[in-house]
């Protein structure tokens, strides 16, 4: 029993649990997982809000706890105690489940998400295939939660929103698709949709997908970047949940933990769909220049960067204590990001030590790389104006699709060819 | 099943060609709590999925009757429930009935009142359009704008609040002229305002007349031609945009306008991009006159002589002025006595408010939001 749990703590180890079978660490490391995400989620909130407003000349969040970190915690607790309103016209049990079905389809795709060669919970040999269909499955529950609601505000958005997001479906398979056609162009020609087998033939092809026939990938990486902000419904397409026409879109008529819940899962969907782009052309968990800049000196430079990210966050954490008012009304306030700052530097200090170092270096980078791509998300959201509904379908249907099909073909022809 | 009947009934099945999915129509009620009506309007839409077959505006819900209580105020005691008409420029409401009443009084405000009721009007003309911006940009979703324009528009209200104490409400002028004196560093604020204006209408211009996003969500949308905005009687810049210079600062010069170069921006096409271009180019337009007449502001008396007991004569009159919503017009009727007998206001956003119907039939549901944004009505001013 001990070395079943045992098992997989050896440096050794290359696969993941649940290829190896090992029910045990496939647990944890579904816990983990979830937590973990959720974890993102609250930080994402934080930041997108914290990002947003110094976009905007504003502060952000700044009572609750120092600088408003503990904001996110303040608003899940008034959510939790909210008065539960289901409206009385409302189908209830399609409104119950409607939720639970979008937070479902979100957080199950992380199944397959390589966090490393041996840090993902399973190996599915269809894994991107997994993923994309998985994560479609969230259009149910915006249908349902339109339909459900019996209202015509949310009926209108959860319409809007059902077709935007099956139609920005098939550009983003089709520069997926394009992509996977590459795996196949290794010295040893095989093609693999595993999400794991994916990042390794970029690997073996000394290249990110992104870089691959050079305008090539970058176009199809372009089209997927384009056609993920679309699927989650975010700005500059979120009209689904566009506040001035539509209220709030498809969960207008949610409130308290349910509308939490639909919040929980668009987070977790836009960290899904950025993970796949990771996956898919920025090499995955691989450090930048694993070709270019080899050896084992290279390779100690680049395994210190998480516990100097680390310890960069806590001086930044030790800034703000210097930067807190001298006043005793802020005086918690300070000790508390005073031991944040000590936590943050502490985490750091042990990311330092040899074997961690050299176990989370795969999930640095890829958390690192989807960071920033939830950094874009929230860039666009407060730079662009919103697309109108029959714009946003011209630019899926006559601008996306044509050109993700045109660089398929020519990944494909480019392919026999070399 | 009896459920979908009932809701069935009154669409009048006929064959199996005339089904339920074909019956599209939707109507629904946007307001009058609702975040992009700009405060109370409640707008009935009846839709074809997202387009738009018809509009009925329903009104009045900010109704405070404000001409009814003209009737039983003096006409001092009046001035200041025109501010709170159209509350964002309040300062152009004022100068509107103080010049009628000036005009029935037969009096004549002194030139240093002109120049300080130009610099604030003027002042105010930015503010407003720069409140306009900000929503017209948050109604079509770019939200950065809004925080940018409020930030600015805070230093126009701080010389109000100098000024006057006040900042929306202003109250600034009286009827024969003003009733404060410039306060001190009044003309050395309003030349640093001006210098720290121009860079800024230049950064909003940066974030939208170009983007991709605000060109396609504007241009070609909520189109009207010179004759309907002429039939409809819209003034102001919507009037301006459909290609007719007519700003009453030039045809029917008030106060001392005349003293002042300025060009009056005019669009093409009449649709919302050409509006937002219009009253972008007036927002430098003000700048400039707020330079000249700071530049030369005349020392001198700021109140005409004016009877303690204002009585005109018996008649009537209509002033108007070019408010940053278009004309803004005071039909005054004196009966001989201390009060006025009839105060008939001609609210700009009242008159352009017709003009929605027009503009948004068979566009789709988005656009409604924009032509609202971009008709800059205030309700205030609408329900009077």
């Amino acid at each position: 029993m001990l070395d079943y749990i045992t098992s997989y703590l050896s440096d050794s180890v290359k696969i993941t649990p649940g290829q190896a079978g090992n029910v045990f660490w496939a647990l944890v490391y579904i816990l983990i997982i979830f937590g973990g995400v959720s974890v993102a989620v609250i930080a994402m909130n934080w930041l997108e809000r914290k990002a947003l407003a110094h976009f905007q000349i504003r502060l952000g969040p700044m009572r609750v706890g120092p600088h408003g970190l503990l904001q996110p915690i303040a608003d899940a607790l008034k959510l939790f105690t909210k008065e539960d309103i289901i409206p009385a016209a409302a189908d209830k049990l399609v409104f119950w489940i409607a939720p639970l079905i979008i937070l479902c389809a979100s957080f199950t795709t992380y199944i397959v998400v390589p966090f490393g060669p041996a840090h993902a919970v399973t190996d599915l040999n269809i894994g991107i295939l997994f993923m994309l269909g998985v994560s479609s499955l969230a259009v149910l529950g915006v249908v349902m939660a339109g339909w459900a609601s019996n209202s015509h505000y949310p009926l209108i958005g959860a319409l809007r929103s059902s077709a935007q997001m099956v139609s920005y479906e098939i550009a983003m398979g089709l520069a997926v698709v394009s992509a996977v056609l590459m795996t196949s162009l290794n010295a040893t020609g095989t093609g693999t949709l595993s999400m794991i087998g994916i990042v390794h033939a970029q690997q073996a092809q000394h290249v990110w997908f992104l870089f691959k026939f050079f305008p090539l990938g970058l176009i199809a990486f372009v089209i997927f970047a384009i056609a993920m902000v679309a699927e989650t419904n975010r700005a500059p397409f979120d009209l689904p949940e566009a506040e001035s026409e539509l209220t709030a879109g498809f969960h207008t008529e949610y409130s308290g933990l349910r509308w939490s819940l639909f919040m929980l899962g668009e987070y977790a969907a836009m960290i899904a769909v950025s993970s796949i782009a990771v996956t898919l052309w920025l090499g995955g968990w691989m450090r930048p220049f694993p070709n270019a800049l080899t050896g084992e000196t290279w390779d100690l430079v680049f395994s210190l960067f998480p516990g100097f990210t680390f310890l960069a966050l806590s001086v930044f954490a030790f800034v703000g204590v210097i930067r807190m008012p001298k006043h005793p009304y802020f005086r918690l306030q300070t000790m508390g990001l005073a031991g944040f700052g000590a936590v943050l530097g502490l985490i750091g200090l042990i990311l330092f030590v040899p074997p961690v170092r050299d176990r989370v270096q795969d999930i640095y980078w890829f958390s690192a790389k989807v960071a920033g791509f939830m950094y874009l998300y929230i860039w666009y959201r407060a730079t662009f104006p919103r697309y109108r509904f029959d714009q946003l379908m011209k630019v899926g249907w006559k601008v996306l699709l044509p050109v993700a099909l045109g660089v398929l073909i020519v990944t494909a022809i480019l392919g026999v060819l070399l | 099943m009896t459920d979908a009947t009932k809701y069935l009934s009154h669409l009048e099945l006929g064959g199996p060609d005339k089904t339920y999915l074909d019956s599209n129509e939707l109507i629904i009620n946007m307001g009058p709590q609702h975040p992009a009506t700009h405060g109370v309007l409640r707008v009935i839409l009846k839709l074809d999925g997202e387009k738009v077959l018809g509009t009925e505006c329903v009104i009045g819900y900010l109704h405070r009757g404000v001409e009814k209580i003209a009737e039983h105020r003096t006409y001092t005691m009046f001035n200041p429930y025109v501010d709170r008409m159209d509350y964002v420029a309040a300062v152009s409401n004022g100068l509107g009935y103080c010049e009628a009443v000036e005009k029935l009084l037969n009096i004549e405000a002194p030139p240093r009142a002109n120049y300080i009721r130009v610099i604030l009007t003027e002042l105010n003309r930015l503010a407003s359009h720069q409140l306009w911006l900000g929503t017209h940009a948050l109604d079509i979703g770019a939200m950065t704008p809004l925080f940018y324009t409020f930030r600015d528009r805070e230093e126009i209200l701080k010389i109000f609040e100098k000024y006057c104490g006040a900042r929306l409400t202003t109250h600034a002028f009286r009827i024969g002229g003003c009733q404060y004196e410039t306060y001190e560093g009044f003309e050395r604020d309003v030349k640093k305002f001006v210098d720290f204006a121009r860079p800024k209408i230049v950064e909003y211009e940066e974030l939208l007349t170009t983007n991709r996003i605000w060109l396609e969500r504007t241009k070609g949308v909520g189109k009207i031609s010179a004759k309907d905005c002429i039939a409809l009687g819209v003034t102001g810049p919507v009037l301006r945009a459909s290609g007719v210079k007519w700003d009453l600062r030039k045809a029917q010069p008030y106060a001392n306008y005349p003293e002042f170069d300025f060009e009056i921006p005019i669009g093409q096409n009449g649709d919302t991009y050409d509006r937002y271009l219009v009253r972008m180019e007036e927002m430098r337009q003000s700048l400039r006159i707020i330079e000249q007449a700071v530049a030369k502001i005349p020392e001198g008396p700021i109140m005409a002589k004016v009877p303690k007991v204002m009585k005109p004569a018996v008649g009537e009159i209509y002033h108007s002025i070019e408010a940053p919503k278009g004309e803004l017009g005071y039909f005054v009727v004196s009966d001989g006595s201390t009060q006025p007998y009839r105060v008939r206001v001609r609210p700009p956003s009242f008159v352009n408010l017709q003009a929605l119907d027009l503009m948004v039939r068979g566009q789709l549901v988005a656009d409604v939001i924009a032509v609202i944004g971009t008709l800059d009505i205030v309700l205030g001013e609408v329900d009077r």
